[in-house]
């Protein structure tokens, strides 16, 4: 069987369902969603790079440069707030947060 | 041979960028006590990038290969991103000084924030978009988690940055899905490969609802509100007042550029889409602000509830409407401002204060401040000879005149029942007995609570003319053709 831009948008696809899933049904941990969040974007990637071989374009590639410089950048920012947050209430625990309702 | 582009479409962005580099060297060398200095800078700055915009050229123009639009357009919505960046930079300098968050990063954020406003509303491609809108957002993050040894404050920001995270990463998945479909990332092609009126393939419809998805997350459109309240009450105020106008006037312009430049040929796709969120946004933006306290959480479900009036106008999806979006933004701006200077004021020996009851009495000890927020409390309720009004009136006339008669009615439904939750802090401020009066209000905020108060009422109606005008220039320029 060979494989074409259909299994790769199935697995990018399954990759990003996997994410957003892990950000609202983790109850037990900040980083868990830190690292769904990774996920999440890292389907956007594969989707792109898919869509770029497949067209021979190469716009989706250099989206793709520019997803992954800005996702370091976010990682590093969310870390930061999270390691302030941790030194305030000393628990990073998802359900733990919630100082104001909702 | 490879030429420079063209970069004087872009000088505003560039002079601001430049002047945010500069300040950061500013504030780095000085230390400690430059907060005032970098202030005051930064609000130069920002008004020189203001006349920069005004006396700029007014038509079209499209430099770094395609990436990056200026038009009339996108001068009116940066003027009023400008503006309100400005004024919340003189607003925070007093409260940031009290709460000993005098440091200098928090203009210099500000200015960066700002700087990924305006490129974001002048994307002209769905790569400069993310890269403006991840600019404006990460700088949103973390001044919203400004106050680091306040756990309110830093749940806010993890807050913010958890649902921001998630809504960039569905506005990225719809960029995708739009760019494999389509195979360009072009807003120019893309408008040009719908005009023919036939159905796109599903792929770029999806991709589509996931970049609405997205923004509307931004905007904090109904069913993505959920991180507004909380991050708005947790935020230090001066960041909840910056929070409340120019990310809001920034998305929306992105959001409106969005829909009627590259997917405008496909109107009846998302306006079923935009009809819902402006139905959700105002019924909870009534609803859900009644039983509110604290005056920050209200004043989040009231600006959900304005994000849903003006997205009134967008799913008209005409001219008219996108006339309507721009006024109504514009005097969005003008009341929220005000409020938040009222806001940033409530200080009872030497705290700050932000239950709506604390506001009690406040005619007795302060009178000409609860007049003052008494004339924004019915112009957001949309009472006639005020500004808001009017904001309300071009609105709701688009809607009408493309067909939206339902979405119109319940509008102005909606927009009564929220008059219950403004009066009613009309009415603690007039007709509750004094308990703990507040502090005098710096000078600073004092000036700009009389100068919006007056813009609400006559000045509106000198300055009607040219904001029409230009309103109406900017919306003509997204229907070029």
């Amino acid at each position: 069987m060979e494989i074409g831009l259909s299994h790769y948008l199935t697995v990018a696809a399954m990759l990003f369902t996997l994410g957003v899933f892990g950000i609202f049904l983790n109850r037990k941990n900040v980083i868990i969603i830190l690292m769904s969040i990774e996920l999440i974007l890292l389907a956007v990637n594969i989707n792109l790079v898919a869509f770029s071989a497949f067209l021979g374009d190469l716009v989706g590639q250099i989206f793709t440069m520019f997803i992954l410089t800005v996702a370091a950048a976010e990682a590093a920012i969310g870390l930061a707030i999270l390691v302030v947050y941790f030194r305030n209430r000393g628990t990073i625990a998802v359900e733990d947060i919630n100082m104001m309702k909702g | 041979m490879q030429t420079l582009p063209d970069l004087l479409p872009a000088l505003p962005e560039i002079v601001l960028a430049c002047a945010g580099m500069a300040l950061l060297m500013i504030g780095v060398f000085r230390g400690e006590g430059s907060l005032r200095l970098v202030s005051w800078l930064a609000v130069a700055a920002l008004v020189v990038v203001g006349v920069l915009l005004v006396q700029g050229p007014a038509e079209r123009a499209v430099t770094f290969s395609g990436l990056f639009v200026s038009d009339a357009f996108g001068i009116f919505a940066k003027l009023l991103i400008v503006t309100a960046s400005a004024l919340s930079i003189i607003l925070s300098m007093n409260y940031l000084e009290r709460e000993q968050l005098a440091r200098f990063e928090y203009p210099v954020l500000l200015v960066f924030a700002t700087l990924g406003m305006l490129a974001m509303v002048s994307a002209n491609n769905l790569i400069s978009l993310y890269i403006g809108l991840e600019l404006q957002s990460l700088s949103l993050y973390v001044v919203a988690a400004f106050r680091r040894d306040v756990a309110k404050s830093s749940e806010a920001g993890l807050k913010y940055f958890v649902l921001g995270a998630l809504s960039s990463g569905l506005l990225l998945y719809g960029a995708s899905l739009v760019y494999g479909f389509t195979g360009t990332t072009s807003f120019d092609r893309l408008a040009v490969m719908f005009a023919g009126g036939a159905t796109p393939p599903l792929g770029v419809i999806v991709g589509m609802v996931f970049v609405a998805a997205g923004l509307a997350f931004k905007i904090s459109a109904v069913p993505f509100h959920m991180w507004t309240p909380d991050v708005y009450e947790g935020a230090p105020t001066s960041v909840t007042a910056f929070f409340a106008v120019a990310p809001k006037v920034a998305a929306m312009s992105l959001f409106i550029r969005v829909l009627t430049e590259p997917f405008g040929h496909l109107l009846p796709q998302w306006q079923q889409v935009i009809w819902f969120c402006s139905l959700a946004s105002m019924i909870i933006g009534a609803l859900a602000a009644i039983q509110q306290t604290n005056i920050k959480r209200l004043m989040a479900y009231s600006s959900i509830g304005h994000i849903g009036y003006a997205l009134v106008g967008l799913a008209a999806g005409s001219q008219e409407g996108v006339r309507g979006v721009l006024i109504y933004l514009a005097i969005y701006l003008a009341m929220n401002v005000g409020t938040f200077a009222i806001i940033l004021s409530m200080r009872q020996q030497g705290r700050m204060v932000e239950r709506i009851s604390d506001l009690a009495g406040l005619s007795k000890s302060h009178p000409l401040m609860a007049f003052a927020m008494a004339m924004f409390m019915f112009s957001m309720a949309g009472v006639p000879p005020l500004a808001g009004f009017f904001g309300k009136f071009y609105v709701f006339m688009s809607a009408i005149q493309a067909g939206l008669y339902g979405l119109a009615i319940l509008g102005v439904l909606t927009s009564v029942a929220s008059c219950y939750y403004y009066l009613r802090i009309i009415k603690v401020m007039y007709f509750d007995d004094l308990v703990e009066p507040l502090e005098r209000p710096g000078r600073a905020a004092a000036l700009v609570m009389t100068g919006t108060a007056l813009f609400i009422f006559p000045v509106f109606y000198l300055f009607a003319e040219p904001l029409l005008s230009g309103a109406g220039a900017a919306a003509a320029a997204l229907f070029h053709g």
